[in-house]
């Protein structure tokens, strides 16, 4: 293990940016997002969750796939490269990395993603764990353990020091390059320190309102009868059909593929998508999802029935509880779980 | 979590479209047009099975998927059928031969010719466009004929102007020993000698034994009385197979859009045998 | 609250009214949700508090496609969105039964969150029969306190008023908030130069990620197809090609809602990225206010809008140019 003092991290940030880019959160217009790091950036370590989750990093908002050009009749096709400079992630908490992985399950499987398994394999994450958890953190219950944020570099932001522990080759890598920065911190006082902060962590997590939130019930095996239950209905109403939960979740991954024409050319992106807008489904001839029941229903089945059951069982939902925080009509996944309790009960 | 490693070779992504170049147009309809697509360079994009489908995208207009109508056993071309409905139809309808699109594909599963239905006598329902995915099993089936028992074809439209690859099915399918081909139109017509009225009261009209396995494709509404109808006959619903239709993006079961419950259309369909499609939700 | 509830169950009870739109309580002590009640029984569950912001306004779109009255509470300024409504067809007076409820000002939890209280387990002073001018928060890292002042809805600053402009009938007192000039913002951006101006502009509308939940909240958005949903459109809804275009959305939005917008405040209320909408909403109010003269959206039923009205001395196009 490696500690560093908190006023040196500038320098750290600065030395890591020297040959790479940088990725962390950023304040902008008094809102906390993961962002390129800049030498006048505003970098903040203390607010717990970034509005948007850090899945941008590897999965960006929007990107262009590839360059369509008309010549006359003829067309021709040009890629757009793929990353190939490496790049660091710093702060990510444990949540976030869960969410990673969700993603991973879905662009590395085949056909793999090649888009986003270069960013993966350009990215090296240093993650931070919480320093203070909030009430609307739920990560217990998907198994995600905050206090020790398992990436190629954990880190813990205890007092006036950073405690920073490479955890894969990746991590080492980066930690050799830092050397002259980072001081060993190999003594008991070093170790002691991480295990009390971790040991705080849990505490309060322990505490937290949906730490004990139960998901008994929800697998991939009771598809049929979630999807036809009533509790949707009653459910689904102030739902406004906006996009908030899906953009800044961690493990949305649904999205669309467009068109722009450059004038020179026609580029085709893809963005994001939600699965609550009305025209995601829409075809020439109808939609199959008719009203928001149906396309709220779709959201939660698929975090905790439809990915469960082509995943191993392993939920779409990582308990990072920004859909808590951000849903404008207060609705969440975890008022589903619970409403779906009560109607069992 | 656990270090990425997984994927160091990657290829060009899935994503990413070929051109093809349109070097034949077959005029089947007042608006269905069957489109012949080759690489630039002559040949075939790629290979496929009978059932699988392409994304075919007119840059700047719209992408869409599209049954290969062509079977695998042409080996100079992919073939497909489109119907004038949309947008992007529209737009392709308005191209001419030597007319570049870009095609990506092959996608999702296939019809199940090499295990499944070997051996089988097929029985093949088809209702107007929906002949485009079934033409390209019964011609892979024609050409494996050894392979499959007795083939019947029961292929009905609106009006005898809107039977799709009449001329194969009269000069070519008809003249096949062992095959049965039975047409019909949805209204009397002047000039049509043949069967008149609706695919699936046709096909119970017909009463096919039930040592058949069915392969029913068309509209939503042809597809549901079909199958209620060769429920009739005794069918069990693990001898039929058709396919499902939504909308789609990526074609490998990651933008999200055409799941029904946990399946993918474009990766675990397009084609489903019926008892799997009624583990499925009503949401298609 | 007690009040309320006893009369909602009145009016259910004796059939005036087939159900009623107000709000339920969350599962924290700040996230009540818009909700239906139907039955006696569901009442258990009714909230009204400061954390009631909800304009339950757009919602009446919908239940005045349902079978019966609905009874819907209405904040005084709730009730110039509903009027507005009213004003465009889109919902349907006989279908509601409004009950205009008291307000003292509404509370918001990202106020509070940036005051750096975090780990919320309870708030104390957030009812509305309270007078409690501070707010007692218990959190998982020692108790806070706020004044309620500080943790208000931006839009509760410049209140338009205790009035109801529509009501059945009144519940309740409300609380003079106002405490800041409507437009001391606009004018202060009004005052920057062109670099600074678009610099602002640049900085609070990069953080958009094109969620939609401003234009889906709004009550002047009630379109039943989008401009931004057709696909025939280059600027579509859901990311920006470039960086012009998350600009366009907003800017193409606020000139969509010109004229009808009452500056209700919920398209800031619901930004995940906290960006001021309503300031290019206030701005095109201020202009309109000076060329055309006062006029508040929603306040009446009668009076024709500035921009879909035509007075012989209305400002000439030459003059709006001119201005900055």
């Amino acid at each position: 293990m490696y500690k560093i003092a908190r006023e040196n991290l500038t320098a750290l940030f600065q030395k890591i940016a020297a040959d790479q880019e940088l990725y962390l959160p950023v304040r902008t217009a008094d809102q906390v997002n993961f962002g390129v790091w800049t030498e006048d950036a505003d970098v903040d370590l203390d607010t717990l969750k970034s509005v948007k989750s850090p899945k941008d990093v590897f999965f960006p908002q929007s990107e262009t796939l590839y360059t369509c050009i008309r010549d006359g009749k003829k067309l021709k096709v040009e890629p757009e490269a793929l990353k190939e400079q490496d790049f660091v992630v710093f702060g990510m908490k444990a949540c976030d990395l869960k969410g990673v992985e969700v993603l991973d399950r879905v662009f590395l499987s085949d056909p793999v993603d090649s888009f986003y398994a270069a960013r993966r394999d350009h990215g090296t994450i240093v993650s931070m764990a919480c320093h203070e958890p909030e009430e609307t953190c739920f990560c217990k219950v998907f198994g995600v353990d905050a206090a020790d944020p398992q990436a190629d570099v954990a880190t813990w932001m205890i007092g006036d020091d950073l405690y920073w522990k490479p955890e894969t080759e990746k991590g080492q890598k980066l930690t050799e390059n830092l050397a002259d920065l980072l001081e060993k911190a190999e003594d008991a006082g070093s170790e002691a320190a991480v295990g009390e902060e971790q040991e705080k962590i849990r505490t309060i997590i322990e505490k937290l309102p949906y730490s004990n939130l139960s998901l008994e019930g929800w697998n991939g095996d009771v598809l049929m009868e979630k999807f036809e239950s009533p509790v949707w209905e009653k459910l689904y109403k102030p739902c406004l059909a906006c996009g908030t939960c899906t953009f800044v979740c961690p493990t949305c991954q649904c999205y669309d593929i467009k068109d722009y024409d450059t004038g020179h050319g026609v580029q085709r992106y893809r963005c994001w998508d939600s699965c609550m807008y009305s025209d995601f489904t829409m075809m020439a001839h109808g939609n199959n999802r008719t009203s928001q029941k149906e396309r709220f229903r779709q959201r939660f089945m698929h975090k905790l029935v439809y990915f469960p059951a082509n995943n191993d069982g392993m939920y779409s939902c990582v308990g990072c509880g920004r859909c808590v925080e951000k849903c404008p009509a207060a609705l969440n996944i975890v008022k589903v779980v619970k409403a779906f309790q009560e109607e069992e009960v | 979590m656990s270090e990425c490693t997984c994927h160091k070779n990657y290829k060009l992504d899935t994503l990413i479209p070929q051109v093809g170049v349109i070097t034949d147009i077959r005029e089947e309809t007042p608006d269905v047009k069957t489109f012949r697509v080759n690489a630039p360079e002559g040949g075939k994009l790629f290979e496929h099975m009978p059932g699988q489908c392409a994304m075919l995208c007119a840059p700047g207009i719209s992408e869409g998927m599209f049954s290969i109508t062509s079977s695998p056993t042409n080996k100079e071309y992919q073939e497909f059928s489109i119907k004038k409905c949309g947008m992007l139809t529209d737009y392709l309808h308005s191209l001419e031969v030597g007319d570049e699109i870009t095609v990506r594909g092959p996608y999702g599963n296939h019809f199940p010719v090499e295990d499944e239905l070997l051996g089988k006598n097929l029985l093949f329902i088809a209702g107007g466009i929906g002949l485009a995915p079934l033409r390209s099993v019964i011609n892979y089936v024609l050409d494996n004929r050894e392979n499959y028992g007795t083939v019947d074809i029961v292929y009905g439209s609106r009006s005898a102007d809107d039977l799709v690859q009449l001329k194969e099915i009269q000069e070519v399918w008809m003249k096949k020993e062992g095959v049965n081909v039975y047409l019909t139109i949805d209204r009397e017509q002047e000039g049509w000698d043949g069967h008149v009225g609706f695919v699936p009261n046709y096909v119970k009209e017909l009463g096919f034994d039930v040592n058949k396995t069915a392969l029913v494709c068309g509209p939503p509404i042809m597809i549901k009385f079909t199958l209620a109808g060769l429920e009739e006959l005794g069918f069990s619903r693990e001898q039929v197979y058709t396919t499902l239709e939504l909308r789609m993006k990526c074609g490998v079961g990651k933008c999200g859009r055409c799941n029904i419950g946990s399946k993918y259309v474009c990766k675990d369909g397009p084609v489903f045998r019926c008892d799997e499609v009624d583990e499925m939700p009503d949401e298609y | 609250m007690q009040e309320i509830v006893n009369r909602a169950k009145e009016l259910l009870a004796d059939g005036t009214v087939k159900r009623v739109l107000g709000w339920k309580a969350g599962d924290l002590p700040y996230n009540p949700e818009p909700a239906y009640f139907e039955k006696e029984e569901d009442f258990e569950d009714f909230v009204y508090n400061g954390f009631c912001g909800a304009n339950l306004s757009k919602y009446m779109i919908e239940a005045s496609k349902l079978e019966g009255k609905t009874l819907v509470f209405l904040k005084p300024c709730d009730t110039y969105s509903f009027q507005q409504l009213l004003k465009e067809h889109r919902v349907d007076r006989d279908k509601a039964y409004i009950i205009g409820v008291g307000c003292k000002g509404k509370l918001d939890i990202e106020k509070i969150r940036g005051l750096g209280i975090k780990g919320i387990e309870s708030i104390e002073g957030a009812e509305i029969e309270d007078e409690a001018e501070t707010l007692k928060i218990q959190t998982f890292y020692g108790e806070k306190t706020c004044a309620y002042k500080d943790a208000m809805l931006e839009r509760c600053h410049v209140c338009k008023g205790k009035d109801h402009m529509i009501y059945d009938e009144q519940i309740g007192e409300s609380k003079e908030t106002k405490d800041a000039d409507r437009f001391a913002e606009v004018e202060k951006i009004e005052a920057m130069s062109p670099e600074e101006k678009f610099a602002f502009f640049q900085k609070e509308l990069s953080k958009c990620i094109r969620c939609n939940a401003c234009r889906n909240v709004c009550p002047a958005c009630s379109c039943r197809k989008c401009v931004f949903d057709s696909n025939k459109f280059d600027s579509s809804q859901k990311a920006n090609v470039d960086s012009f275009e998350e600009k366009m959305f907003h800017i193409i939005r606020a000139f969509h809602v010109a004229g009808r917008c009452t500056d209700c405040g919920e398209c800031s209320r619901v930004c995940p990225q906290g960006i001021p909408l309503h300031l290019f909403n206030r701005k095109f109010i201020k202009d309109i206010n000076e060329l055309y003269g006062e006029y508040q959206a929603g306040a009446d039923l009668e009076e024709r809008g500035p921009l879909t009205s035509y007075q012989f001395d209305d400002a000439e196009p030459g003059i709006v140019a001119e201005r900055r």
